[in-house]
């Protein structure tokens, strides 16, 4: 490895390193607008120029140079000093002083840079350039005065979202950043490019004018919006969540995160369920926790334990649902599950059902097949994921399911399961890339499971790892992308039917057959609640959404910014969220309003604190001990070959914006939808 | 300032654009220089061959381009916004570039310039300032199309202009007695046979 000197300190620093990599590795801090460590290297603000020996003699853009052995770089000489302050200058001259009204106040790149680099009045007497604000849609305000060219923006769209869409027209003073034909972006990525503008060019439109940073209070986090788990910061103000921001995790998310998942927050301040309801002749009225409780169990108490059922939510922590689990153990009910899709996932061994390689497994694949699933909709960071590694190069990419434009090309091979029986049975050359890979990649979607044959192409997935020898001790090409925030978890918890219990599908037949008499919804908001018949309805969630319109009890609960939590994501990862505020009115914690209902019906739950439900989560399933890691799961025989059916597979989010009672009360999501309406009308 | 636009208020819409065969033909052999795969390095080429079928380049040409070097259209519209040869307005059968940096300038281009100002009317004229044309030599300089016509003064220019007018091509380059740049009135060395 080379060693260099940064002032006057040797290192050494891996090959391909640039001087400003180096640098960073040295512990000294290099000023930069342009350089984004995930991002093309552009080199065209000049912040971060330093001196090195041997080279001309002339301050050097330290993030465009690549290290070269025996190199000395000095980042305080009056040199680099005076470089500086002069890149300052002249950035400075066409940014108006507006921070007092500026959104990116208190963050901004530009100001904290401007503190050690500025200088304290401007000698530029001319006038300061206009530029006309654009337009990128409902999430992205704009602000082009305030711009500084550093066209980070432009290479996050280009490379990361995969949108060519932004650019820089005209030459000289003349250049603007922009799409030129004023449309928003088509992207559900927009959110980052706010992030990522170093100056308050690109500031978020929901939140704008609403606090000021250094007002919130932060806490960390993790996102139930898809099944991906990204790390978040929550940030707070009094009970109110003010906005969510990425944290980064190399594992999972980057720093990336879905605009689902940064705006839908607004959903929470609406539509909420903060007290108790009964349905008294028809109508439901308020109550209290105790007439809630004894209304239960004055039903309850009557009935028998395999009438009863119970259905958790796509959201749900995994202390809410081993609570659920226990109680209904209690009650004598064998009648549980956590799949409101109906997917075709037994909760067998646990390499089943989760995302075996790990989202960093993405990087490793050489060649990748999507079985039944649009990731780009499903798990818009994942799919940026999957782009990175096409962009990587020779990476095969097919996919039998939905046509969608993934942001990437991909190998259409057909739309159902007879199209996956032919990839096996070789007929349409995809095969031969996957054998020809060393680690192929099989990522199976809800798409292709959740339907009445989910098992038998369950076992045909299984039958192509098999076959591909993509199981092995380095490497499980087996991979499983969930839409629900919670399955994995509930699975590990074993919620699904026990010995002779029903399904989702059985529970609401029994309903209509009058064999169900009691079902307890635990946030479950994605069923057909007609179907649920003259069944007595406890709805136990925080929104009042579809679930609650029909329950005959309404226990109001948390949403995931409001209490601690375990969730386990798509690859089997484990991730506690911290609670950012509290739940309004009498809404409770989920496992601390199932264990008062135990108590009440004389099934008292055996734990009294969250440390203690977390020890049961442990002694259910050891995972729950692992925290933020990632291993492939046990593998075993799982899937069951039957009939295949000749419906297409099709994703199962048909609106990317709308997914779940969080997002369905947000209306910057509905803004999101009617915006890309209307740019589909336009086309 | 304007905003840079695709469909500014004050140009007119062009709804569909297409290149002739022969055009096309022309674009094809661009893009054959180029390794498979690397067309949208034709890109500046095939624009001008556009700019030349339609006398302007409106955004449909630009996105005919674009999907014809398969391209993103943001990327066509970046370099057709950079380069002041694309003509992002219609102009006049003859568009007149004046050079006024130093050299032309000190040689009398603010005569030519009142000139040319004075013929645009923007279908048979259009005027256009522009950086220096690299022939100082002949200074003062204006390209019209793609002829320069060098060491003009008001009455030379006057002369070119009116020549255009009547539909003839004038000659161009020098508009005075001399051979590109060589000295005016004859040599004045090497000669002797």
């Amino acid at each position: 490895m080379p060693k260099v000197k940064v002032n006057g300190v040797e290192l050494e620093v891996p090959a391909g390193f640039t001087v400003l990599q180096a640098c960073e590795l040295a512990g000294v801090e290099i000023p930069r607008f342009c350089y984004h460590e995930r991002l093309s290297i552009a080199g065209n603000c000049r912040m971060c120029l330093v001196e090195v020996k041997p080279g001309p003699p002339k301050p050097q853009a330290s993030c465009a140079l690549p290290i070269a052995d025996k190199q000395e770089i000095f980042t305080t000489t009056p040199m680099v000093e005076k470089a500086r302050k002069g890149v300052m200058e002249f950035l400075l001259i066409n940014h108006p002083l507006d921070c007092p009204i500026c959104d990116q106040g208190g963050e901004c790149d530009l100001q904290d840079q401007a503190m050690g680099y500025g200088f304290d009045r401007s000698r530029f007497h001319e006038n300061k350039r206009a530029v006309p604000d654009k337009e990128l849609g409902p999430l992205v305000k704009t602000s082009m005065n305030r711009c500084i060219h550093c066209t980070r923006c432009i290479r996050f769209a280009t490379e990361v979202a995969g949108v060519e869409e932004l650019g820089a027209t005209g030459r000289g003073e003349d250049m603007e950043v922009t799409t030129y034909v004023e449309h928003a972006l088509t992207t559900e990525l927009a959110g980052n490019l706010v992030d990522l503008c170093p100056v308050g060019a690109l500031t978020s439109k929901p939140y704008a004018f609403e606090a000021r940073s250094w007002e919130l209070t932060k806490t960390e986090s993790v996102d139930v919006l898809d099944a991906l788990g990204a790390n978040i910061r929550v940030d707070t103000r009094g009970a109110q969540v003010m906005r969510v921001l990425p944290r980064l995790n190399d594992d999972v998310n980057e720093e990336w995160i879905s605009d689902k998942t940064r705006h839908a927050i607004d959903g929470l301040r609406h539509q909420r369920l903060d007290r108790p309801y009964v349905r008294r002749g028809g109508k439901l009225a308020e109550a209290t926790w105790d007439e809630a409780f004894a209304a239960i169990a004055a039903k309850l108490a009557t009935i028998d334990g395999a009438r009863v059922a119970a259905i958790a939510g796509d959201q749900c922590d995994a202390e809410s649902m081993v609570a659920l689990k226990d109680l209904m153990t209690a009650l004598g009910s064998p009648n549980v599950d956590c799949r409101q899709d109906g997917a075709r996932l037994e909760g067998g061994p646990r390499g089943s059902y989760i995302f075996n390689p790990g989202i960093r497994g993405i990087d490793q694949a050489d060649a990748i097949l999507l079985v039944g699933t649009n990731p780009r909709t499903e798990s818009p960071v994942l799919n940026a994921r999957i782009r990175k590694r096409y962009l990587h190069g020779r990476c095969a990419i097919g996919s039998v399911g939905p046509v969608a434009d993934l942001t990437y090309p991909v190998e259409r091979l057909g739309a159902g399961p007879a199209s996956l029986r032919d990839l096996l049975d070789g007929k349409t050359g995809f095969l031969e890339k996957l054998k020809a890979a060393k680690n192929p990649l099989i990522i199976v979607g809800m798409g292709a499971l959740a339907r009445e044959d989910g098992a038998a192409v369950l076992a045909m997935a299984r039958e192509l790892v098999d076959r591909l020898g993509a199981v092995r001790a380095d490497w499980n090409g087996f991979a499983v992308l969930h839409t629900a925030a919670a399955r994995v978890g509930g699975l590990d918890l074993g919620l699904v039917p026990g010995e002779g219990g029903r399904d989702v599908a059985g529970i609401l037949a029994g309903c209509e057959k009058r064999e169900i008499d009691v079902v307890y919804l635990l946030a479950a908001d994605e069923i057909d609640t007609k179907r649920l018949g003259k069944a007595f309805v406890i709805y136990q969630g925080h929104h009042g959404d579809i679930g609650a319109h029909r329950a005959d009890v309404i226990l109001p609960g948390a949403a995931y910014t409001e209490k601690p939590g375990t969730y386990v994501n798509t690859e089997g990862r484990v991730q506690l969220a911290f609670r950012a505020g509290y739940p309004p009115g009498d809404a409770r914690e989920d496992w601390a309003i199932l264990r008062a209902l135990s108590e009440r019906l004389g099934k008292t739950l055996p734990y009294d604190t969250l440390g203690q439900v977390r020890a049961r989560l442990v002694a259910v399933n050891k995972s729950f001990a692992a925290l933020d890691q990632q291993e492939a799961g046990a593998w075993g025989g799982f899937g069951d070959p039957g009939n295949l059916s000749d419906a297409p597979f099709v994703s199962p989010i048909a609106n990317f914006y709308m997914t779940c009672p969080i997002s369905r009360a947000s209306k910057t999501m509905a803004e999101c939808i009617a915006s890309r309406a209307q740019l589909m009308a336009a086309e | 300032m304007s905003m840079i636009t695709a469909d500014p208020k004050d140009v007119p819409h062009v709804e569909h654009f297409a290149f002739t065969p022969d055009n096309l033909a022309k674009a094809q052999v661009l893009m054959a220089n180029y390794p498979p795969g690397r067309q949208a390095s034709a890109v500046i080429g095939v624009l001008d061959l556009a700019q030349r079928q339609q006398g302007w380049l409106p955004r449909a040409a630009m996105v005919e381009v674009a999907k014809l070097l398969e391209m993103a259209p943001i990327r066509v519209y970046e370099i057709a916004t950079f380069y002041t040869m694309f003509q992002l307005k219609p102009r006049g059968k003859y568009l007149l570039q004046v050079c006024t940096t130093t050299p032309c300038w000190l040689r009398g281009s603010d005569a030519v310039m009142k000139a040319c100002q004075h013929a645009a009317d923007g279908e048979t004229f259009s005027v256009q300032e522009v950086e220096c044309l690299g022939a100082c030599v002949n200074a003062p300089v204006v390209q019209i199309n793609d002829d320069f016509y060098e060491d003009l003064d008001e009455a030379s220019i006057n002369k070119v202009l009116d020549a255009f007018r009547r539909g003839e091509s004038p000659k161009a380059g020098p508009q005075v007695d001399r051979q590109t740049s060589a000295p005016q009135g004859g040599l004045t060395t090497l000669r002797s046979e």
